[in-house]
């Protein structure tokens, strides 16, 4: 089995410690960073992915999956600088005002990674300057907002909100999600989508970004 | 622990047994066959050849109740072994012989292509170890349809095959379709293939065309389940003891017969009870008593040290809506959880008028759930829990846990997409209701069918087989082509 082929198996099957092996072998072998990045971290998130959507696995195998792909370009990732290789894009993710709940932020934060994004995770209890004042010293043109309660929900809508009276709103999008909302209820609140689950942001970011 | 549900204390289990064998010695059971009656006859039975009137002395259904097996196995088309039966394993099998198919269409009589899309759809259905020979098609000559169904079932499917006659004459070559499958009879008995329903006409009597299939099969050493048919308040008695007493006397005279002509041929102990609903003068088998009468039924059949069988999971809903839902469920579940050995049923509606391919994939996620349910609750690795609250309080979660990721699977049932369970966002993206959901899941699997794969020239010669039967019942060609290529299914 060529290398490329050993790190996007590894990857499938959550092996972290042999996705980095592998990668470190591969880049000591002269394989293009861009070549272990594209033919085999995310030649074997996109297997997951598939695998996902037909339900032949399940959320814990995609997250170990995307923890295996952390791994790899944690090793990768100074070569693709070098390289000039930039990465997918960049994605700030954090918990709205008022709210202390972070599993599902945690979550997307897992699968972008996984998927090839730089994800800048302000944590929980977010203002939404902060929010906005990060996208933009970061140059970040997605934010990700979550919100576990009906009462810090419309703290997602003052994001939205400043970033119109910013004249940031396009340039900057917004991606919502939680336990509370719905597309309607993410339309009313000024986000321009709504993500059900995790892996549904990822195709979002994937959307905005293309 | 393998949770188990009784209904009938051990008591009354044997008082039960104890009345049913003081029917079969006192009152007797009436057997439309000479044949049979001198058999018994010289077993030591009482018969009065006049009326046909046979009592059968306890020692007799003693011996004959020994000599049955307490287990057997049932093997695919391949010779694979797929069933264990008594060995408190429950199996799922859909409904037989429907005459009716209901789709988005309505109610109307099926025909081969029908069959094809039932026997297809069923080998790819995970909850269902058998299939059965589940509705008639109305495009060939009813003299054939017995053997027609059972032939298309071998030619396309491979589970085993819950089956039975309706036509006399109709085992001749049902036999010879098995026998083809195995290469020959001695092989046959050791790989039985197909099981056969023998029912006994409420109240106690027994036809001679039934005893004709019972003798064959029997001769053959070919798996019977003898199911008994009562009907609470029309033809059994009102209260639920009476009439398992009257199962019990009726299943039992046809186990005695099965023995009688070969000891050790291999049985289920089956029940079909429907309750008479006063108020229409319907025949029942949704209602819960049905179900209590099965699961009853299954529990005298343990008590005899038999493997059971009962049509439980079926509904008396005229569509696959809400009420087929409910009862099947209701039923699927309480016969995993008594233990039924074959739980018969699953597709079934109208009592039992009506097949439908909706409710099936709908039925096989409930089946999945009841043998989920029959797994019960066994301690993993739960014990000390510190270690696993730990990580929880470290992590937040435990989707990355090992634990979860070593019993996931082995714990929690995933249903397939008629059971929804999908987040609000993806309801509102799709908010396709549960038949049309059932719909795109039949087509999905019917695409992923692949025929098994048979010994070269064996389709050739179950289609000799059929084709010479057919024409002999006066069809010339068969709705049916003989394929070359079996990876597909006809156009």
């Amino acid at each position: 089995m060529e290398l490329l082929d050993r790190i996007s198996a590894a990857l499938q099957q959550g092996n972290d410690a042999a996705v980095l092996q592998y990668t470190g072998n591969a880049i000591e072998a002269g394989i293009p960073a861009s070549d272990i990045l594209n033919r085999g971290l995310i030649a074997g998130m996109d297997v997951i992915g598939l695998k996902f959507k037909n339900q032949e696995i399940f959320l814990p195998d995609v997250l170990l999956a995307a923890r295996a792909m952390n791994a790899g370009m944690g090793e990768l990732k100074p070569l693709l600088m070098k390289a000039g290789v930039k990465a997918k894009g960049k994605v700030v993710l954090g918990t709205v005002a008022g709210d202390l709940h972070d599993i599902g932020k945690n979550l997307v934060g897992i699968m972008l990674k996984g998927a090839g994004y730089e994800v800048i995770d302000l944590g929980t209890d977010v203002p939404a300057e902060r929010f906005i004042d990060t996208a933009v010293t970061e140059d970040a043109p997605v934010i990700g907002m979550s919100a576990l309660l009906t009462t810090t929900m419309p703290s997602m809508r003052d994001v939205t909100a400043l970033l119109a009276g910013r004249g940031l709103n396009t340039r900057i999008k917004t991606v919502v999600g939680g336990a509370p909302l719905s597309a309607r209820t993410a339309a009313e609140l000024g986000a321009d989508y709504y993500a059900g689950d995790a892996a549904t942001a990822v195709d979002i970011v994937n959307t905005i970004l293309s | 622990m393998q949770p188990i549900l009784t209904f009938l204390s051990p008591e009354l289990t044997d008082r039960i047994i104890a009345e049913g064998f003081t029917l079969l010695g006192e009152t007797g059971v009436y057997i439309d066959s000479p044949g049979m009656q001198e058999r018994l006859a010289g077993l030591g039975a009482r018969v009065d050849s006049g009326s046909g009137r046979v009592r059968l002395p306890e020692t007799l259904v003693e011996r004959c109740l020994a000599s049955a097996p307490s287990s057997f196995s049932l093997y695919d088309i391949t010779g694979e072994e797929t069933h264990r039966f008594g060995t408190g394993t429950v199996y799922y099998t859909p409904g037989s012989a429907a005459l009716y198919i209901t789709d988005e269409a309505g109610r109307r009589r099926p025909s081969t292509d029908d069959y094809i899309a039932y026997v297809t759809l069923t080998d790819t259905l995970e909850n269902l170890a058998s299939q059965s020979t589940a509705f008639v098609p109305a495009d060939v000559p009813e003299t054939i349809s017995d053997s027609y169904r059972l032939f298309l079932s071998l030619l396309y499917g491979r589970k085993p095959v819950v089956t039975g006659t309706f036509s006399r004459g109709s085992l001749r070559i049902m036999k010879a379709l098995q026998t083809a499958v195995r290469g020959s009879e001695a092989q046959l008995k050791l790989q039985p293939l197909c099981i056969f329903t023998c029912c006994p006409n409420t109240p106690l009597r027994w036809t001679e065309e039934t005893i004709d299939t019972l003798v064959s099969c029997a001769g053959s050493l070919i798996p019977m389940e003898i199911i008994s048919v009562p009907m609470c308040g029309l033809i059994s008695p009102v209260t639920l003891t009476g009439t398992l007493i009257q199962h019990t006397a009726e299943n039992i005279s046809g186990i005695v017969m099965a023995q009688a002509v070969q000891p050790g041929t291999p049985l289920l102990y089956g029940c079909c009870a429907a309750v008479h609903d006063m108020r229409y003068s319907t025949t029942s088998m949704g209602s819960v008593e049905s179900m209590m009468l099965s699961c009853g039924s299954a529990e005298i059949g343990r008590k005899l040290g038999l493997p059971t069988q009962a049509y439980i999971t079926v509904s008396d809903a005229a569509l696959p809506d809400i009420q087929a839902g409910v009862e099947s469920g209701m039923g699927g579940m309480l016969a995993a959880l008594t233990g039924i050995s074959n739980i018969s049923g699953p597709g079934m509606l109208d009592y039992l008028n009506s097949f439908s391919l909706e409710k099936l994939v709908m039925d096989n996620e409930i089946c999945g759930m009841g043998l989920r349910a029959r797994a019960g609750i066994q301690p993993r690795d739960d014990f000390p829990a510190a270690p696993l609250m730990a990580e929880l309080f470290r992590e937040k979660h435990l989707l990355l846990s090992e634990h979860t990721r070593a019993f996931l699977r082995d714990e929690h049932y995933f249903p397939g997409p008629v059971i929804d369970r999908r987040d609000t966002a993806a309801r509102e993206r799709d908010p396709a209701l549960w038949s049309a959901r059932a719909r795109a899941e039949i087509e999905r699997r019917r695409a992923a069918y692949a025929a098994p794969e048979l010994p070269a020239g064996l389709r050739s010669r179950l289609y000799d087989l059929m084709s010479r039967e057919a024409a002999a019942n006066g069809l010339d060609a068969l709705p049916v082509p003989l394929q070359r290529d079996w990876r597909h299914l006809p156009d």
